[in-house]
């Protein structure tokens, strides 16, 4: 049986390959889109073999903008699901003196999920059906000193996002805001989180399709996270300046 | 991070990297002192170093399957309950089996796991075409029965103390259904369940489950179970629409240890005639799930906590078919006199050894958990001077507490084990707190 394809932005992501399992363990055809296709054998084949669904590879570049439309174009097929896995933490404080490298933060995680989410948005608006969803971050509810050259580009995806469901709410077209908080993944490894608001990548999948099955518009993946960030976006400013957190 | 093996006994603080490529591993080889640590399914302290806990996690990809032959490769983390799943839709089953899905294909290499068929078909050894490993001098090398034999052949059953697996190529079976026909004999005492096993070897797999606190004319009731992959012929209808059908059981988790008062002589005692009454109660043949025969204790997650917040220890051991009669009625009535509740006692006839190092050989294996306590330590004790006494040896991945003495005078081999590490250099980069505690 198939069910159609689902695209997945930035695939080699530990959160995005989770993604990748849930929905072809579902039947879905995967589209797995990554720059550079090195290691992407076993991952494929693993795919292919654990689930016996069609799994294809397309180069993709998240900051090549200008190649985006044409990526979207050369798609044999247009995706059921397009989900934008893609995402660089960065290193605040070399943020902080190097602006080159916030602007590649920047970049990575608000404009070029943005550009290729806009094309996806053109398409599946003309089809009249699709699912688009955008694994955004806590970190953009609030600016913080700690990272907010991150938080402040997902902030900006997190918007685009909700002005995108707007937008195509009554075009059959449905958009997903997915705001994880702690995962446990190569980009925190080096971190200590704590394990009671660290959620595990198959968690974050178990999310994403739930909620694309639901029609969910924003999912917190541990519900904690809600009531943290509701506690943060309520501390006045004045406060707020003053704290290390 | 404090680390065990399935036991929960004994603990340790030790660090645990989770290297991603084989450059990355290669590197964490050689710093010294690794071995690998699967899915932490073996019971006592094998896939824990002290230094240099690597565990496979990442390495848990497939990479083919050949439909002709069975061929599976697949690396070294991958978990034999997703085997199942990937293939037994495809008409292919596990040629070995432990009593867990929950254990990667390294793991199963290691430690050369047997199953209910080891009488007649053979431990894991048999079934492996060839792995790759990184060895002492940090490289990938691959081993078959043509190319380095003999790490071949004391990397399965060498409780990766030879280096870490990291890719394998198995054989899987093809069955005719995921059902198995299941045929439940109860008998009397220990010397009946011996009879039935003998008389049964042609049975794909037999097991029994034996109640170890009956004594008397009754010393070792109990409930041998025999199975075969059933026909398709004798499915019924709804039996037939599900023949490769991999449905997940219903599970339970036990979420927390359970206080250790409540396992104790009268409990066990209760159990365990409850459970003869049931054997008692279903004799006879009849078609059961796959899940339910292989692995029945993988209904309940976390079951080893059942024990107690201070773990539990395992026993198994296979005394030589010469002397298994007289060794199994030792080994029961010292059991039954003292008793420390073990409720999940398993008896199963041994076919041939295999790898250079692993515990199988012709014989009969009688395996038992207790709880970790003073008392139950001094019983094993005894149980491990009787089965010396017969010639018998002892599971690795079962063990937690043995002394280097009692291992080095249960088995020849380990002399050779220990000069091939040496001569190898596998000693220095190679090392688990079982191989400190056993001085391999």
């Amino acid at each position: 049986m198939n069910k159609g394809n689902v695209l997945i932005l930035g695939a080699r992501s530990d959160i995005a390959k989770a993604i990748a399992h849930k929905f072809a363990a579902d039947g879905y055809s995967i589209q797995l889109a990554v720059r550079g296709m090195s290691d992407m054998e076993s991952y494929v084949s693993d795919l292919a073999l654990r689930h016996r669904v069609s799994v294809t590879t397309h180069e993709f570049d998240v900051l090549a903008i200008d190649r985006h439309l044409s990526f979207v174009e050369g798609l044999e097929e247009l995706p059921v699901v397009a989900v934008c896995a893609v995402g660089l933490m960065g290193n605040q404080s070399e943020s902080e003196e190097n602006v080159a490298s916030a602007i590649q933060v920047m970049r990575s995680n608000f404009e070029g999920p943005a550009s290729i989410f806009s094309h996806l948005a053109n398409c599946f608006e003309v089809r009249g059906s699709g699912t688009l969803v955008g694994i955004s971050s806590v970190a953009g509810i609030r600016g913080r000193a700690s990272n907010y050259v991150y938080g402040s580009a997902k902030a900006g995806f997190s918007a685009f996002l909700s002005g995108l469901r707007n937008r195509l709410s009554t075009k059959g077209v449905h958009v997903i805001t997915v705001l994880p908080g702690f995962v446990n993944t190569k980009m925190t490894e080096a971190l200590s989180l704590p394990p009671a608001l660290t959620a595990e990548p198959v968690e974050v999948a178990d999310a994403v399709f739930k909620a694309t099955v639901r029609k969910k518009n924003v999912v917190y993946v541990r519900s904690i996270w809600q009531l943290i960030m509701l506690i943060i976006s309520t501390i006045p400013e004045q406060i707020f300046k003053k704290l290390k957190i | 991070m404090k680390l065990s093996g399935w036991g929960r006994y004994p603990t340790h603080n030790v660090r645990e990297s989770a290297p991603r490529s084989i450059e990355q591993l290669q590197e964490f080889v050689a710093a010294g002192s690794a071995v690998a640590r699967g899915n932490g399914r073996s019971y006592g302290d094998s896939a824990v170093s002290a230094f240099n806990t690597i565990s496979t996690r990442h390495f848990n990809k497939m990479i083919s399957f050949d439909t002709q032959t069975g061929t599976l490769v697949a690396e070294a983390g991958v978990l034999l309950g997703d085997v199942i799943s990937s293939f037994l839709p495809l008409g292919f089953f596990p040629y070995v089996t432990p009593g867990t899905k929950y254990v990667t294909l390294g793991g199963m290499l290691a430690a050369d796991v047997h199953g209910k068929n080891h009488h007649l078909e053979g431990s894991m050894y048999n079934y492996v075409d060839w792995f790759e490993i990184i060895d002492a001098s940090s490289k990938m090398i691959r081993c078959s029965r043509k190319e380095n034999s003999e790490l071949f052949s004391w990397t399965i059953g060498g409780m990766g103390l030879t280096g870490i697996i990291v890719r394998v190529a198995i054989r899987l079976r093809p069955i005719e259904s995921a059902w198995i026909a299941q045929t439940t004999v109860p008998v009397k005492n220990l010397n009946e369940a011996i009879d039935a096993f003998e008389n049964n070897l042609s049975s794909t797999y037999s097991v029994a489950w034996i109640d170890c606190l009956s004594s008397g004319g009754s010393l070792g009731r109990s409930i041998v179970m025999l199975g075969e992959h059933a026909h398709e012929s004798v499915l019924d209808d709804v039996q037939k629409k599900t023949l490769f059908k991999h449905v997940d059981r219903a599970k339970w988790t036990l979420p927390v240890a359970l206080p250790r008062c409540l396992l104790n002589r009268v409990t066990v005692k209760v159990f365990n005639a409850m459970y003869f009454r049931y054997g008692q109660k279903t004799k006879g043949t009849r078609l059961v799930s796959w899940d339910s025969f292989f692995y029945p204790l993988d209904a309940l997650l976390g079951w080893n906590k059942i024990y107690g917040r201070r773990g539990f220890l395992q026993f198994q051991c296979v005394i030589p078919l010469e002397k298994s009669s007289e060794g199994l009625h030792e080994l029961v009535t010292e059991i039954s006199s003292t008793g420390g509740g073990s409720f999940l006692a398993v008896l199963k006839r041994l076919g041939e050894s295999a790898g250079g190092i692993s515990f199988p050989m012709s014989g009969y294996t009688l395996a038992l958990d207790f709880p970790v306590n003073g008392r139950n330590m001094k019983l094993m004790d005894r149980l491990e001077q009787i089965t010396l006494q017969y010639g018998g040896r002892f599971y690795l991945a079962k063990d937690a507490r043995m002394s280097k003495s009692t291992f080095r005078s249960s088995d020849s081999r380990v002399t050779d084990f220990i000069s091939m590490r040496e001569n190898s250099g596998m000693n220095q980069n190679f090392e688990s707190m079982q191989s400190t505690r056993l001085g391999l």
